[in-house]
């Protein structure tokens, strides 16, 4: 295993990371302040995804179709609420599980309907094409390297949005406990609607940067949704800090995981066995990472709610 | 002189910089109703917690049916005979009355490892828990669901749940609490048969009930006992009345 | 609640449902119809997985994301032994419940330490490890799986050859299960888990400490999907790692809470509506999820409680 590739690798992990993160942001938000489980979080990124699509056969220029697909896939956002969501914010998580489910089948469907069932991509913009030389011998493309930026900012900002405006400090009085603050006098659905809509366009966010370097298609948004939710499990649900680590956590081992687990079972086992084996344990090791974490900390790394 | 029922024996616990409970020794002899009071943020819930189980003691012991329990989780302490009811309502609501105390006769009954034999109908059970609602006056809600009970039937639901397990204490933790004065008597009533069997640790607010009841009466302070003695002594405790009546005797 | 809607929801609704399915074979025979028997028959084999999820989650709250693992860990029994020429049902059948029992006390021992959402999520995660050591199986076909060359054998009998003598083992097993699990709900057992559902505080107070309840409950369940697995193996004479996939669990989860929690026969009208209802708009359209979603939502907002809750409802005293 050489450094570059070891390199190579921890960007890529990172940059999982960084995705990872800005799906599982709106998704532990909505889960933390709302008590709501949104199994249709993911299908959110793919329709950010497929909406840049549209937007740029519509204007042929990503940086035209980046705005354009922002704000359809916030409005696609808060007309699910409107349509379903917020009918279902005070139902037990069962509900909110098939009704959520119900909507990602429709969704998936949808899509495939609309764009086929054949992948599709998104060019990389000229501007951020080509690719960099990190240091010597190693050069790394662009648009990875403006990804990566583009989602610490977004990180950054969040967290700022979040610790220091006001909005900001109801939605985390909401994740340690909404009851309170809804008898404080906040007006609370406009206060889940507010972060409903953020989260939405954050997962849909994630979908358009993804569209240039990793294939739109149906049903894009389902594992991606399992991976998030260990994110928020891992972080502690409700937990912006908590998500950011772990979603960077989980990017790396995932990434690195699947490149080295065949090289290090090689180690200690015969390479036929090495061969079934890595791939497999590579694919675990989030999961068994995630049960560790539960058993030594049952609320996770960051807990959040206080009753 | 008879062992003591319950001995608390220097008990501390602090969070953080904030000692809830100070030093804080007390027994309760059986035959007697034992009061604690005192005003909020004395420390009440949380020693009922260490008694119950709930809450670990940072330091001092407890001694409950003559063994060291200062270790044992709060079902093992229940399965000695510590039997309790909650400051806030915890009756099982989906059940009906009769099995919530069915499920608490179960319970003393041994493990409940027992698959096929329907429950519902299961006598031994039955007839006990009629037998404790007949006690608690409650025999005529008897089917009701639990959940659809009014606040103070819930209260006495509570007091025949911990019966049920034929308990040798009862912890109640403001059994009062919520109820109206109708209520608040047969509950009076109700505990005033039971102590010969059962003695009692009382934490309660509602100061009437307390001097009818209790034997005798500690004061509670910043998570230290500052008195303890007979109704007649505390009432006239110059510090009690400073620190806890004082206001309560303008009103 | 002992109206005339809780009586047909919950003695003539079973009796009527294991009555129809009773009949099926008939009916099969009468159109000369074998689609829809094997069709059926695969429906109460998901049934019985969506029988023993429904008893830990509606009777016992314990919202497992993992319970195809179990399915799949029959499945695998049945297959691995087959492949070592070992087709007696009579071995196979026990090592494939024996091991999905173990599984469920080995995970549910460290998933029960957790609570909610996290409980679903550590199921998840290990019902995830299952799937993933599945596909690293080479010797048993990896990810593409495993092709039976035929099904198990129980002595010299046919029992699991012929079509429908197979349909009837299957229903017997679903009506014998459903039966066990209705009795042990209504026992001290199942007592002591429908209350540490509505307040653990107050099962604590009163001496009982759930835990080895919940945990006892989660092995039951796991058997029953194991043995439900057993004869999926066999109903498709197939065995693959997607039997475990988390999708499938999902699947599962969702035959449970569509038909109605609680009652069990809730689970088992749940898999008859998923998995008809998906072929029949299937048979309609490519695009039957474009129906089937906004179904499943109008269930949820218009129905509480499942298809059941939507038979003659609010009787709720």
């Amino acid at each position: 295993m050489s450094t570059t590739l070891l390199a190579v690798q921890t960007l890529n992990g990172m940059q999982l990371g960084i995705l990872l993160f800005l799906i599982a942001a709106g998704l532990t938000l909505v889960f933390g302040v709302m008590d709501f489980i949104n199994l249709a979080h993911g299908v959110q990124y793919m329709l950010g995804a497929y909406l840049a699509v549209a937007a740029y056969k519509l204007t042929g220029s990503f940086w035209l179709a980046l705005p354009l697909a922002l704000l359809a896939a916030l409005a696609c956002g808060l007309l699910l609420e409107f349509l379903v969501f917020r009918h279902l914010y005070d139902r037990d998580h069962l509900d909110q599980v098939l009704a959520t489910f119900g909507v990602i089948l429709f969704l998936n469907e949808a899509v495939k309907v609309i764009w086929g069932a054949a992948p599709l991509s998104v060019p990389v913009p000229e501007l951020l094409n080509g690719s960099i030389r990190l240091f010597e011998n190693f050069n790394y493309p662009v648009y990875r390297v403006a990804l990566l930026g583009t989602g610490l900012g977004v990180a950054a900002l969040l967290y700022v949005l979040v610790t220091r405006t006001r909005v900001g400090m109801l939605v985390r009085a909401g994740a340690s406990n909404a009851p309170m603050v809804a008898a404080l006098g906040v007006n609370i659905r406009r206060l889940f609607m507010i972060v409903f809509g953020f989260g939405a366009m954050l997962a849909g966010f994630a979908g358009i940067m993804a569209a240039p370097i990793l294939s739109v298609e149906p049903g894009m948004g389902d594992n991606l949704l399992i991976l998030a939710f260990v994110v928020i499990v891992i972080g502690g649900i409700g937990s912006i800090r908590g998500a950011f680590l772990s979603a960077l956590l989980i990017g790396l081992v995932d990434t690195l995981g699947r490149s080295f687990a065949t090289d290090i079972a090689r180690m200690l086992l015969p390479p036929s066995a090495a061969n079934d084996v890595g791939p497999a344990i590579a694919s675990m090791l989030i999961y068994i990472l995630m049960a560790g974490v539960l058993f030594f900390r049952p609320s996770g790394l960051f807990p959040v709610r206080t009753a | 002189m008879t062992a003591p029922a319950l001995q608390l024996k220097n008990l501390n616990k602090a969070y953080g910089a904030l000692q809830v409970t100070k030093d804080l020794s007390l027994e309760v002899f059986p035959g007697e109703i034992h009061a604690v009071i005192g005003p909020n943020g004395a420390g009440k819930t949380t020693l009922i917690g260490q008694i119950a189980g709930n809450v670990q003691s940072d330091s001092g012991k407890v001694f409950f049916a003559g063994r060291d329990v200062t270790a044992l989780p709060v079902a093992r302490r229940a399965q000695l005979g510590l039997g309790r009811s909650f400051q806030i309502t915890a009756i099982l609501p989906e059940f009906s009355v009769l099995e919530n105390v069915a499920l608490g006769v179960q319970a003393h009954h041994g493990h409940s490892f027992h698959f096929f034999k329907p429950a519902a109908t299961d006598e031994s059970l039955n007839s006990k828990a009629r037998a404790i609602l007949d006690t608690v006056n409650l025999s005529h809600r008897t089917d009701a669901r639990a959940g659809n009970l009014s606040h103070g039937e819930k209260r006495v639901l509570e007091l025949a749940i911990a019966l049920a397990g034929e308990p040798k204490l009862l912890l109640l933790d403001e059994p009062m609490a919520g109820t109206g004065p109708e209520e608040t008597r047969n509950l009076v009533e109700v505990l005033k048969s039971l102590k010969a069997s059962i003695p009692m640790l009382l934490v309660e607010h509602d100061m009437d009930a307390v001097f009818q009841l209790a034997d005798r009466i500690s004061v509670l302070v910043y998570g230290g006992i500052v008195a303890t003695g007979t109704p007649d002594e505390i009432r006239n405790d110059a510090k009690v009345r400073e620190a806890y009546l004082g206001e309560d005797e303008t009103a | 609640m002992t109206g005339t809607a809780f009586l047909f929801r919950n003695r003539i609704v079973p009796i009527l449902l294991f009555a129809l399915l009773a009949l099926v074979p008939a009916y099969a025979a009468f159109t000369d119809d074998r689609f829809i028997l094997l069709f059926v028959t695969r429906i109460l084999v998901l049934a019985i997985a969506a029988v023993s999820l429904d008893f830990i989650l509606g009777i016992g709250a314990m919202v497992s994301f993992g319970h195809a693992a179990y399915l799949g860990l029959g499945a695998y029994a049945v297959g691995i032994l087959a492949d070592s020429d070992i087709w007696a049902a009579w071995i196979s059948f026990p090592v494939a419940i024996l091991i999905s029992g173990l599984f469920a006390l080995v995970t549910g021992a460290i998933s029960l330490r957790t609570r909610g959402v996290y409980f679903i999520m550590i199921t998840l995660a290990f019902g995830q490890m299952a799937y993933f050591t599945a596909t690293s199986l080479s010797a048993y076909g990896g990810d593409d799986g495993l092709t039976l060359w035929s099904r198990s054998e129980f002595f010299d009998t046919g029992l699991f050859s012929d079509d429908t003598s197979f349909y009837y083992l299957v229903f017997g097993v679903l009506l014998a299960v459903t039966l066990l699990l209705k009795q042990i709900a209504g026992s001290r057992f199942g007592r002591v888990l429908k209350g540490a559902k509505q307040s653990e505080a107050r099962l604590h107070a009163i001496g009982i400490d759930p835990y080895r309840y919940r945990l006892a409950a989660y092995v039951i369940a796991g058997m029953i999907a194991g043995l439900a697995g057993a004869l999926m193996a066999n109903q498709s004479e197939f065995v693959s790692p997607a039997y475990m996939s988390w999708q499938r669990s999902g699947e599962i989860l969702v035959m449970v809470i569509l038909g109605g929690l609680g009652s069990l026969h809730g689970a088992i009208l749940g898999a008859v509506a998923y998995l008809s209802m998906e072929e029949v708009l299937s048979g309609y359209t490519e695009h039957w999820r474009l129906i089937f979603g906004p179904l499943l939502i109008l269930v949820v907002l218009y129905g509480k409680g499942g298809l059941l809750g939507l038979i003659k409802g609010g009787d709720k005293s």
